[in-house]
Formats: structure tokens, C-alpha cells, sequence
């Protein structure tokens, strides 16, 4: 069971592009993934601060969201985001961010999860996502 | 940020630092189409790497979320810009609805405005689109945070 958990995990990861493009990975430990996002110099969004972009933060916690339903939920599609609201809480700082998400609510086609997303410390989390996402069977019925 | 510099540089100048001096931007290959004060539009070409459903070739949310933050940002500092008190700005909250997914290979476009700029937050709404605007891919509304120095801490 764990190793098929890990096996979608992995898959995942390696299937999306953008997932690489971002450099983010993902940890399983039971049923629960830990997203983590290592810094790198092209996710800045302010060079000021510096501070990572806030839809890099945003982006992250939904592919966690994504990567945590595509372990929990095995034989399906991958979720498609219906919408999404993200609070920023403190500025993202350049170095490694980590995320979790929380399925709130699994119905039979529409989730609703919550993310959090800290770097020093859980419980000074640098952002959150509330979303929605539709959850579609592997084989759609023909048209 | 703030003071005397900030404020004598172009609306055009504001655009292109957008798209050509912040590192996620130029990543992504976010280029600025066209910014008035309140008013922005930026664009985000496809790009094989950006994908995030490998089965259709579409690209990903996230893509569209940065796109969004990105231009709304820009809607709040040509406002500010146009006011003479441009600073620093803050995503506050960011809420985004996906109508449908990107046509594969298509740029995507997005559209925001400033509709509201207080002392201390300004409100925006933005439409992602690729072939028009009459059909969306995703809508935006956010708030931002003008940060006095160090007041988001």
C-alpha cells in the first residue's frame, strides 16, 4: 500500500514539467506528503527584499494539494483546480519552503483542501490556500 | 523603495521593470503587452516546460496564479505611480477561479484593473484569456497591502 503511495507520489513528480520547472519535491510519510520547495534564484519576485513571487507560493501549495490527492486517490485523473483563495501571511524568504495539505472535505467528485505553507516554522506559516478541485475517473466516458 | 528616485521613473520603465527585472518573470517569459495607471496587461508565451498536465499539454495553474499576482501587482504600482506614492507593494489575499483549461500552445493573456486604491490597501480584478476575452480561462480578485516599511512584518 505505502509502496504504491509512493510509487503515484513519485510519478507525479516526475510526470509534470512545471513541477520541475518549480524544482519542488514532495516527502511521503504514511498517507501524509510534505511539499518542499528548495530555494532557487528564479523564483524571486522581489528582488528588494528578496522575497520568493507570491504565485510561486501559490502555485506550490496547489501542486501539494495535487500531489496529496494523487496519493490519497489513486485510480484517477489528476485533480483539475476549480478555484483556489490564497492568503499571504508573511513574505516568502530566499530559502526552502515547505507545505502540507489538509483534505477538508472528499466528496464524490469535489475536494475541498486547505494548505499551509511555513519555511522556519510550522507555526509561522508564510502563506495558505483554501481550494476546490474536481476529481475525475481514470477512463472518461466516451463522448 | 519610497522616496524622491521612485517616483521619477516612467510608467513604461515600471512596466518593463516588471517583466524584465524580476527573476520569476523572466522565467516564466512573462512580457509586459501594455500598462496605464490602473490598467495592465502582460502575457505569458507557451512553453513545453510549463505544463502541467503532461496528457492534454495544457499548462499549468500555476502558471496562470503567477500571471495574475504578477499583473495585478502591476495595475496597483501604475496607479500608486500615477498618484506620486509609489512604493512597496503586498498580496494580501489572491482568489482565483479556473472557468476552463489553456488551448494547448497558445499564449495566455492577462487583464487587470485597479478599480479601487486606498491609503493602505488597493483592490484589483483580472481576467487570464488566450483566444478572447469573452472566454475566460480564469478570473482574479486580490487586495494588496502598501507596505510602509516593514508594516506587513
Amino acid at each position: 500500500m505505502s509502496d504504491d503511495r509512493a510509487q503515484r507520489l513519485t510519478a507525479i513528480l516526475e510526470r509534470l514539467p512545471y513541477i520541475r520547472f518549480l524544482g519542488m519535491r514532495a516527502e511521503l510519510a504514511g498517507d501524509e506528503i510534505t511539499g518542499i520547495l528548495p530555494f532557487a534564484p528564479h523564483l524571486i519576485g522581489n528582488i528588494v527584499l528578496p522575497a520568493l513571487h507570491g504565485g510561486v507560493l501559490g502555485a506550490f501549495m496547489e501542486m501539494t494539494a495535487i500531489c496529496q490527492l494523487g496519493v490519497r486517490e489513486p485510480g484517477r485523473r489528476l485533480p483539475r483546480t476549480i478555484d483556489v483563495t490564497i492568503e499571504y501571511l508573511r513574505p516568502g524568504r530566499a530559502r526552502a519552503t515547505f507545505a502540507r495539505a489538509e483534505v477538508v472535505k472528499l466528496g464524490r467528485r469535489i475536494v475541498n483542501v486547505h494548505v499551509e505553507a511555513w519555511q522556519d516554522a510550522r507555526a509561522s506559516p508564510v502563506a495558505a490556500l483554501r481550494g476546490h478541485f474536481m476529481l475525475s475517473p481514470l477512463e472518461p466516458p466516451a463522448a | 523603495m519610497t522616496g524622491s528616485p521612485e517616483q521619477s521613473i516612467t510608467l513604461a520603465e515600471l512596466g518593463a521593470r516588471m517583466s524584465d527585472s524580476t527573476p520569476q518573470a523572466v522565467a516564466l517569459g512573462i512580457r509586459l503587452v501594455t500598462v496605464e495607471p490602473g490598467l495592465a496587461v502582460m502575457a505569458v508565451p507557451h512553453d513545453d516546460k510549463l505544463v502541467g498536465d503532461p496528457e492534454s499539454g495544457v499548462i499549468a495553474g500555476g502558471v496562470v496564479t503567477t500571471l495574475l499576482d504578477h499583473v495585478c501587482g502591476l495595475a496597483v504600482t501604475s496607479k500608486l505611480l500615477e498618484r506620486g506614492t509609489l512604493g512597496p507593494v503586498a498580496t494580501l489575499d489572491l482568489r482565483i477561479d479556473y472557468m476552463r483549461a489553456a488551448e494547448p500552445g497558445l499564449e495566455i493573456v492577462a487583464r487587470a484593473h485597479c478599480y479601487k486604491l486606498g491609503h493602505t490597501i488597493a483592490f484589483v480584478r483580472a481576467t487570464a484569456f488566450d483566444v478572447s476575452e469573452d472566454d475566460p480561462i480564469a478570473t482574479a480578485q486580490a487586495a494588496f497591502a502598501m507596505s510602509a516599511r516593514g508594516a506587513a512584518e
